[in-house]
Order: C-alpha cells, then sequence, then structure tokens
C-alpha cells in the first residue's frame, strides 16, 4: 500500500513538475516572435505555442518539437501556393486553431495543409482549411484524432485537386466533426485499419465523399453524405461497419449512394438512403447484413451487378423507389425478408402485419432497363405494368426464388435517436 | 361560337354524366388521402388514373356528346351561324366541363388535405395540367372521328380502339422495337417516339418529377439534356400545346366540308 503510494506521489509530482516547465511561446506580428517557424524553433517538448490573431505568410513550417500549437481568434497561414504548410515530424503534436490558404497546387507532389509523418499522437483540430490541394494527410501515422475541422475547396477538374482528408497506413484513427465540401475525395483511406469515422458531412465533392482502399475493421457512423459526384465507395475492404449515415441526392450516370466492390462481412445497419440515382451498387460482396435501413425515393434502390452471396436484407424500408432490386441474372443466393416495400400490393388475412403473399422485389421491367437502357422512358406505362404482372405470376427471367417470404405490411418504425 | 360553347357547357353541366364524373374523382382523391395517409403513393396512384382513365372519358365522352346531340346540331345548321364555331363551340364545351371536372374533383380533397403546405404542390398541379390536356386532346380526336363517321357503331368503335392503341399497343409495339434494334442508338428515336403519343407523352413530363433519379441513371447526351434540364419540361409542354391545335384544326376543316 506505501509503495502504491509512494509511486502515485511520484507520479504527480512528476507531473507537476513537467507542466511547470513547459512554457508558453507567444508568436505575433508585433511581438519579438513573428513567425510560427521561429516559435517552433524556440520550444521545447511539452511547450505551447500561441500564435496571436493576424496573417502569416509561411510554407514548409516544420514542426518537429511534441508541443501544442495553438491559434488564438483564428490566425490565418497563408502559403501563397508555395507548396506544403504545415509538416509535422514529432509524435504527439497538437495543432488546433488555424485558418490555413492557398495550398500549392502540384502535378508531382500531393502538397497538403498539414501532413504528418510516420509519427503517433496527433491532435488536429478547429482548423479552417480553404483553396487547397490536399486538406490534412496522414501518412504511415498511427493513433490520431482529426477533429471538427471545416474543408471547402474549390476543385474542378479530378486530375488537378486533392483529397480533404487523407490517410495512408494508418491505423486507430479517429476522424470526427469534420466538415468538408468542394475537394476531389472528401475522406480517403487506403491501407488503414481501425479507423473511426463519425458525424462527419462530406459534401459536393468531385469523385467521392468517402472512399475506401484495402482498409479494414473500420467503423462509420452518423455521418452525412451529400451530392457527391459518385457518392461513398467502400472498395477491397473486410469488416467493416456502416451504420446510421444520410446518404442523398448523389444523381448522375455513375452517381449511387454506396458503392461496395470486392466487400466481405460487413454490417450496414440503419442508414438512411435518399434520392440517389442507385442507393447502394453491389459488386462482388458477400456476407454482407443489410439491415433497419431506408431506401427513400431513389431510382434503383439497390442494383445487384453479381458475384455476391450470402448476404442478407432483413427489416429494410423500402419506400417509392422507381426500381426497388435491380439483379442481371436470374441466379440468386441472398436472402431478402421482412422489409417493407411500398410497391407491395398483397394483403393480410390473419392480420398479423405480415403480407400473406410473398413480394418478388426484381421486375421484368428492370431486367429490361438493363439489357436497352433507352427503355426506360418507357417506365409506369400500362404495358410495362401488364409485363410485369405476367412475369410475377411466372418468372421467367428474373430469378425465381428471389422473393421477401414475409413482407410487412406497415413501414417498420426505426429508431432514430 | 362563344353562346354555343355557353350553351354546351351549361347543357352539360346540367347533365348527370359530369356529376358523376366528379363525384368519382373526389370519391378517388378523398379515398387516396384519408384512408391512405400517403401523399406520395397517392401521387402515383392518380398519375395511373390520369394516364389511363382520363383519355378514355374524353373519347368516350366526346363522342357520345356528338351523336346525342346531333339533331340539335342539325337544327342550329340552319341557322345564320357559322359552321366552325358551332362544331368548335361544342368540343370546347364538352372539353371545358369535363377538365372542369377533373380538377375540381381532384383538387377539393387535396386542397382539405392541405397540399398548398406542402412541397408535392408541384407534381400535383402537373398532374392536374396534364390531366386537363389529355381531356382536350382526346375530346377533339373524338370529335374527329365522330365528324368523319356516320354510323354511330363505327365510330364507337374507331374511338375505343384509338385509346386502346394509343394507351396500349403502342407502347407494345415501341417495347419491341427498342429491343429489336438495340444495337442502334435510340437515343432520339425513343424520345421522338414518345413525342408522337399524347399518353406517352404525358407520363414522361410526370415522371420527369416522379422519377427524375433513376431516368438521370442513363449514360447519354440527349437524355441527359432531355432529362437534366428544363429542356425536356419545355419540349414536352410545346408538344402537347401541338396535340391540342393539330386536332382541332381537323375538326374545323372537317366540319367545313362535311355534307349534312
Amino acid at each position: 500500500m506505501k509503495k502504491i503510494l509512494h509511486i502515485f506521489t511520484l507520479t504527480f509530482l512528476f507531473f507537476a513538475t513537467a507542466t511547470s516547465l513547459a512554457k508558453t511561446i507567444t508568436v505575433c506580428n508585433t511581438c519579438d516572435v513573428k513567425t510560427i517557424q521561429q516559435g517552433i524553433n524556440l520550444a521545447a517538448d511539452g511547450d505551447t505555442v500561441l500564435v496571436k490573431k493576424g496573417i502569416y505568410k509561411e510554407v514548409n513550417i516544420i514542426v518537429d518539437k511534441s508541443i501544442i500549437l495553438l491559434g488564438e481568434n483564428l490566425p490565418t497561414i497563408d502559403g501563397e501556393d508555395k507548396g506544403e504548410i504545415i509538416k509535422i515530424v514529432a509524435d504527439n503534436v497538437t495543432v488546433d486553431g488555424f485558418k490555413i490558404i492557398n495550398v500549392g497546387t502540384s502535378y508531382t507532389s500531393d502538397y497538403a495543409a498539414i501532413r504528418v509523418i510516420k509519427k503517433n499522437g496527433y491532435l488536429i483540430q478547429n482548423l479552417q482549411l480553404e483553396k487547397l490541394f490536399f486538406g490534412i494527410y496522414l501518412e504511415r501515422s498511427n493513433n490520431g484524432k482529426v477533429l471538427n475541422n471545416t474543408i471547402k475547396g474549390d476543385a474542378v477538374n479530378e486530375y488537378n485537386s486533392g483529397n480533404g482528408i487523407q490517410l495512408w497506413y494508418c491505423n486507430d484513427v479517429e476522424v470526427r466533426g469534420n466538415n468538408v465540401q468542394n475537394v476531389r475525395d472528401g475522406i480517403y483511406l487506403e491501407f488503414s485499419d481501425n479507423i473511426k469515422i463519425t458525424r462527419n458531412l462530406s459534401k459536393n465533392n468531385l469523385r467521392y465523399g468517402l472512399h475506401f482502399m484495402f482498409s479494414n475493421n473500420d467503423i462509420y457512423e452518423y455521418n452525412t453524405f451529400e451530392n457527391n459526384g459518385a457518392g461513398v465507395a467502400v472498395m477491397f475492404s473486410k469488416f467493416i461497419e456502416m451504420n446510421s449515415n444520410i446518404f442523398k441526392e448523389n444523381w448522375g450516370t455513375a452517381a449511387f449512394g454506396l458503392l461496395l466492390k470486392e466487400i466481405n462481412d460487413a454490417t450496414i445497419s440503419n442508414n438512411i438512403f435518399k434520392e440517389n440515382t442507385v442507393g447502394i451498387n453491389i459488386e462482388g460482396s458477400n456476407r454482407v447484413t443489410y439491415k433497419n435501413n431506408d431506401f427513400i425515393s431513389n431510382g434503383w434502390a439497390i442494383k445487384v451487378r453479381g458475384a455476391c452471396y450470402a448476404n442478407a436484407f432483413t427489416e429494410n424500408n423500402f419506400l417509392y423507389n422507381s426500381f426497388d432490386i435491380s439483379y442481371n441474372s436470374n441466379m440468386n443466393d441472398n436472402e431478402f425478408d421482412n422489409n417493407y416495400w411500398s410497391n407491395y400490393t398483397g394483403y393480410d388475412l390473419n392480420r398479423n402485419g405480415i403480407g400473406d403473399v410473398p413480394y418478388r422485389p426484381v421486375k421484368l421491367f428492370t431486367y429490361i432497363v438493363n439489357r436497352t437502357p433507352e427503355t426506360i422512358i418507357l417506365m409506369r406505362s400500362l404495358f410495362i405494368d401488364i409485363i410485369d404482372f405476367s412475369e410475377k405470376v411466372s418468372p421467367v427471367f428474373t430469378p425465381d426464388n428471389l422473393v421477401d417470404e414475409n413482407p410487412k405490411m406497415k413501414p417498420i418504425d426505426h429508431d432514430r435517436s | 361560337m362563344l353562346k354555343i360553347l355557353k350553351y354546351s357547357f351549361y347543357d352539360l353541366m346540367r347533365s348527370r354524366w359530369s356529376y358523376v364524373y366528379f363525384l368519382f374523382y373526389l370519391l378517388l382523391g378523398v379515398v387516396l388521402l384519408f384512408l391512405n395517409n400517403d401523399l406520395s403513393k397517392a401521387v402515383i396512384t392518380l398519375m395511373n388514373v390520369i394516364i389511363i382513365l382520363v383519355p378514355l372519358i374524353g373519347t368516350i365522352f366526346g363522342v357520345m356528346y356528338y351523336y346525342n346531340s346531333r339533331e340539335f346540331t342539325e337544327l342550329l345548321l340552319a341557322q345564320p351561324v357559322k359552321r366552325s364555331s358551332i362544331f368548335l363551340g361544342q368540343y370546347f364545351g364538352v372539353a371545358t366541363s369535363l377538365s372542369m371536372s377533373l380538377v375540381i374533383g381532384l383538387g377539393m380533397p387535396f386542397v382539405f388535405y392541405g397540399i398548398f403546405n406542402s412541397n408535392a404542390i408541384w407534381d400535383f398541379s402537373l398532374l392536374l395540367v396534364t390531366g386537363a390536356f389529355l381531356t382536350f386532346i382526346f375530346t377533339a380526336l373524338a370529335f374527329v372521328i365522330a365528324l368523319s363517321n356516320e354510323n354511330k357503331i363505327k365510330g364507337f368503335g374507331y374511338a375505343i380502339l384509338l385509346w386502346l392503341f394509343m394507351a396500349v399497343i403502342y407502347d407494345g409495339i415501341f417495347l419491341m422495337s427498342l429491343l429489336y434494334f438495340e444495337d442502334y442508338p435510340l437515343d432520339n428515336f425513343s424520345l421522338i417516339a414518345t413525342m408522337l403519343n399524347p399518353v406517352d407523352l404525358s407520363r414522361v413530363l410526370i415522371l420527369l418529377k416522379l422519377d427524375i433519379s433513376a431516368l438521370l441513371g442513363y449514360t447519354g447526351a440527349v437524355f441527359q439534356k432531355f432529362f437534366g434540364t428544363n429542356f425536356g419540361l419545355l419540349l414536352s409542354s410545346a408538344m402537347l400545346i401541338v396535340w391540342v391545335v393539330v386536332p382541332t384544326f381537323f375538326i374545323w376543316r372537317i366540319a367545313k366540308r362535311k355534307d349534312f
């Protein structure tokens, strides 16, 4: 007991001295220390560099000590399009409260507003990035946090624009509360595992709102992805959890709310897919669970492209989609059960809330449109209704085992609190 | 002409059929809205009603009215009245009263439901406007058929056939030709084929509002321009007006030359 007390006191003393040793260096336009780089050079590990309001025209600021770089009243760092602005090459660095503008554009190197290189324990928060190439670029850096940043790009073409937040070979990072707009990919992950992405807003980006490549065991929740060039793409990844996100208004010829390509063992639950050209586009994905999602007013709620096995779609609401499910073959190994389909026309005689007639979500017309896309102009015509009905009675072109045996009679009330 | 229009209009307003028609739409609107309580679903059902039922009723009613009022027409022809004003007056009388039954019958339940506070107001008014257009188009076509056929049975037969062709057969042929020529670029063909049938035209006009997210999924510059901009809406509306004007012109021409 006494020993523990000793250790405790010692630790306390150690921290007390450590904090008392840490000093604050103030940087401002009228101070002795006029540039941020100068301030960092003067600092030692554990110090705070406090930057007052003002405009600092600096590029290539190298943070090579474990310090807190703190902006007061949002000072502006203007890179004047010359290149990279802040480079973090030390562990446990905090960057907080800056406005960073004019990152240089290059066709040979990926200039970023903030880059962390092979270091751990960073905290990047409350930044406003504008006129940027890449925003926050994390490479081979683990255990960090990227919180509450606002990134507003002005990307026009994919080839000369960068990503808002990019993670490359990073593990255990939290990305929360960021607002990313008008860049190429809002948030981009490559070879990054155990990442938690929550409560971000990714909007009006040229390509994807969120883009996963070769990243496993990641979670993204409570995000909103709106009006991005092609929606959200999750590719070549395993064990991803996608919960309570909103995917909306991704319109266009190659646009979708969510694209799954080579995704195995994922969970997709409680999401809302609203007014997308394609709600979810699935290709080569196995053992994915879709539960409690709402598909509202999409062109296609779910488009299954092939090589998808052992997926389960249960307790989802399919409301007013032009097409509920589209298949490009008449094979089916996926399970549809207990969903609500607004296009269901059956009845419920025993009043148990489940329709007595099974529902076939794939229509013959879906098959025709897949084959000859121009026929889409005949949608909702009486003739199409007639052939759909005859296909429903005796399926020839559509998978005959693709049925929801227990279609719900009323929309499922999902708790979205 | 206005006097005859007024006469036909009041005559129809007093007739039982206008009330039946009006009550039918009123009931439909009430059932859709207050028993179903789902505006989006109601609009879709209404669209089916409008593109199928409205042309049918317009055609039947137009033919029926012409044959029934034949004696009165002959009486009028003996008077110093211009021929064109007699027939055009009758036509506009029928078409206006039918579209009024439609617009008021469907409009009332929706107004009580609170459509003005909902953002479905545009979809809904588009539905009513297309419905009115279809009434005018098909009544005019019915008059053309009735004017060129003395035989009542033949006239009815042609009218029903016209409706069946426009509503079902045309789309069947259209679909077959699209599938048969699928190796060729079909954008322009399919748009033109749509323009040539008023039922399809109104359907596409409503689709532009209802299923725009699906329509935008198709890759093709012509479709993109048609569906993605206001161009489609303007062109379709212009074509609907052409579809009213052309049969009306035929009524005028046939009436001028016809022997009684």
